[in-house]
């Protein structure tokens, strides 16, 4: 019997078209839109005017707190302005046009392909060097790295869990990066475990990649401490506080961050990127991204500078096919249709995925039957029915009750229902209001 | 007989006790009450609508009571009419508000503005603008899914479904503001309800630059400058390439409204322009 985490979940089909897609490298785009704020946390501050000269890498914009993060630049030429772009998010935002000429990296990066395991950092110089590096959480949400890198003191950190899930139907990125950048990924875990003083890693990988499973399993048995954890197919495990729970079986207290149980989570694409960082002085510009669709002629995994436009990743895959009904960022359960094809990608971009207009449209919301599948679903324990109508009317203090902010919005309400109620986006405005309540009472 | 009798004189005594009792607990316990509260909330709408930014018309009623200065406090549902009867009560001053109303600063009707995207999710102005700008060019303007009209309790507010903007009827707004803070995007605004309800304000919230605005919105303001410069009484600011029109200092003359170039500003209740007289064409002698 596979492990998995102990409450809800759901199988959705898999759909992982573009599975065994070797990583393409995307051609430069001739012109990029860096957002500031491409994180979690407080939006960086630009360090460069218009018309400077920029190199691949260079710092463009510099952290404004400790859960911030750099912003490099992902391309070589000039800054052609600062102005508000249209980004993921659905607004307008400020963000750094460049416009390419060549391809010239800063000389600190060193672009061979060899492998360097010798660790010579200390573990300090490794958290203050992935801060520096502009390193967020890659499985899409994007939070600063060298924040889960520091223990807060009095508390130890026992375990080190990576996350190599990939819960999301559709995409494959993460997949594709185990099977071709394992070593990396190997190295890097080694300097994450450094960093963090631990001598035990666990590598959390679902059962539908079973050759990723050999591989990383026949690359681990040359490293001390890494082991791997196939996993049983359940969404959302790639979840932090299901991942422990299926990973060391520890739950985490309502509130509280992974470190209260002595774990702390990184996705497979941020350990390769620290790798890069630490060994390669490569700070976080490009990242693989899984364009794939029902339709898409051509499903792909492309290793994507940041800031390229959505339109030129969907032109590779083989263009927008003709019965397309919606493009959303991201994976089907926890991504977002986006209102325009020419956001950039971003950090945070771990798919692109293309639905067709059959599929695309949400059934027609009914009345709610009291069914509690939702309930049954949900991995967080919570009664999604109820926290999306006290929501509805407003009742925030009942939706405090009830744990609103417990709410992880993996989307498995939503998806189970079968009354079409879009239990999470009330659930999202709830916990908005709840949230903000808190954050007045504790000032 | 007798048992009837015992009964009557038992039962009158305890229930003269219990009355004993009732009185000097009742005594004891009083709560002192200003007669003035129930006389204010009397006069008051009791539309408890919160308008006046206290929970319902007895807060508002204690409020007076208790404040010597209420020059602060207005009903807004009830009007100068309500507040001099109130103040009657209290025999205390009060200022003379400016009626106010509530005003739609969108018109980005279908016509006007093109909708390029379709949304597909809840029906809530505050979800779909926590998901994105709109399902138009424009991220300021109304998203049509009419918050407002929920919110409002006096049937003062409809969709239109023609043009997808919420219309104020303006003999039943009380300018309470309930709309106002329903609103995600802010595109309402109380304003002076003007001298025989004629005002001219702004109708567009967008601060985009000129041509984006104009891409998106044919009746968007571009933020060209030129109501500002035409405007005698100095009531026009630019800011954020979006005018603003000072109610205070607006004194109706109107040159803003035939110098906009995007119809953005917009007048209301003035008389048609009186057609123009046109000189007969004298037929040409044959």
């Amino acid at each position: 019997m596979l492990k998995t985490f102990s409450l809800g979940g759901v199988h959705p089909a898999e759909n992982k078209f573009s599975a065994g897609q070797k990583i393409e490298i995307l051609p430069v785009p001739e012109q990029v839109s860096v957002p500031i704020a491409q994180h979690i946390g407080a939006p960086s501050e630009p360090v460069v005017n218009k018309g400077d000269e920029v190199k691949v890498g260079q710092l463009i914009a510099k952290s404004t707190g400790f859960v911030s993060a750099n912003i490099h630049s992902p391309v070589s030429g000039k800054v052609f302005k600062i102005d508000e772009v249209l980004d993921a998010s659905g607004y307008k935002r400020k963000a750094i046009i460049i416009k390419t000429e060549g391809d010239e990296w800063d000389e600190s990066i060193d672009r061979s392909e060899d492998l360097v395991t010798e660790i010579t950092a200390t573990p300090e110089e490794i958290v203050k060097k992935v801060g520096e590096a502009g390193i967020v959480g890659l499985g899409g949400a994007t939070f600063p790295a060298h924040v889960k890198l520091s223990v807060p003191p009095g508390k130890k950190c026992e375990v080190l869990i990576l996350n190599g899930v990939e819960c999301e139907p559709y995409l494959t990125a993460d997949h594709q990066l185990m099977m071709e950048k394992g070593d990396e990924m190997m190295v890097g875990t080694q300097i994450l475990m450094k960093a963090l003083k631990v001598d035990k890693a666990i590598i959390g990988i679902e059962n539908n990649k079973p050759d990723a499973i050999k591989h990383m399993k026949d690359l681990a048995s040359k490293y001390e401490g890494i082991s791997i954890q196939p996993l049983k197919v359940q969404y959302p495990q790639g979840g932090e506080k299901q991942l422990i729970d299926a990973c060391i079986q520890r739950q985490i207290p309502s509130g509280k961050l992974p470190i209260e149980v002595g774990a702390v989570v990184q996705n497979v694409g941020t350990t390769v990127a620290v790798y890069e960082a630490i060994q390669k002085n490569k700070p976080l510009f490009e990242r693989v991204v899984t364009v794939t669709g029902k339709s898409v002629s051509k499903p792909s995994n492309f290793m994507t500078r940041v800031g390229t436009p959505l339109n030129q990743l969907i032109e590779a895959a083989g263009g927008l096919p003709e019965d397309t009904g919606k493009v959303i960022g991201g994976g089907p359960m926890m991504g977002k249709a986006l209102s325009s094809t020419e956001v950039p990608i971003t950090k945070g971009s771990s798919g692109v995925l293309i639905m067709p207009d059959k599929i695309a449209k949400r059934p027609k919301m009914e009345a709610c039957i009291r069914c509690s599948k939702c309930v049954t679903v949900c991995p967080m324990g919570l009664s999604p029915y109820l926290l999306s109508t006290v929501s509805d009317k407003a009742i925030w203090d009942r939706a405090e009750e009830e744990k609103i902010m417990d709410c992880i919005e993996c989307g498995s309400c939503s998806y189970t229902c079968p009354a079409g109620r879009p239990l999470l986006d009330y659930i999202r405005l709830g916990k908005g209001n709840v949230g903000r309540i808190m954050r007045s009472r504790t000032k | 007989m007798n048992v009837v009798l015992i009964t009557i004189i038992s039962l009158g005594v305890l229930g003269a006790l219990a009355a004993i009792i009732l009185y000097f607990v009742a005594q004891k316990f009083k709560v002192f009450e200003d007669p003035r509260i129930d006389q204010v909330e009397e006069a008051l709408p009791a539309a408890n609508c919160g308008g006046c930014g206290f929970p319902g018309c007895r807060a508002f009623a204690e409020a007076m009571v208790k404040a010597d200065d209420i020059s602060d406090l207005n009903c807004p549902v009830g009007g100068a009419d309500t507040m001099s009867a109130t103040a009657a009560i209290l025999g205390k001053e009060v200022a003379a508000a400016d009626p106010m109303v509530a005003v739609v600063r969108c018109n980005g009707t279908c016509e006007n503005r093109p909708r390029i995207t379709e949304y597909d999710g809840a029906t809530s102005c505050t979800i779909a603008s926590s998901l994105y700008g709109g399902d138009t060019g424009c991220s300021n303007g109304c998203l049509g899914l009419g918050e407002c009209v929920d919110a409002c309790d006096f049937n003062a507010m409809y969709m239109d479904e023609k043009t997808g903007l919420p219309v104020i009827i303006e003999d039943n707004c009380v300018s309470c503001g309930a709309c106002v803070t329903a609103c995600p995007k802010d595109i309402i605004e109380l304003r002076k309800k003007g001298p025989k309800s004629r005002r001219i304000f702004v109708s567009c919230i967008n601060t985009d630059k000129g041509g984006a605005a104009k891409k998106a919105c044919s009746a968007a303001c571009i933020g060209c400058k030129k109501c500002q410069k035409i405007c005698p009484f100095d009531a026009i600011e630019v800011e954020n390439n979006l005018a603003y029109i000072d109610y205070n200092k607006c004194k109706l003359c109107r040159k803003c409204v035939a110098e906009c170039p995007t119809n953005a500003i917009h007048m209301v209740n003035f008389p048609p322009p009186k057609p123009k007289v046109e000189k007969p064409v004298e037929e040409k002698a044959e």
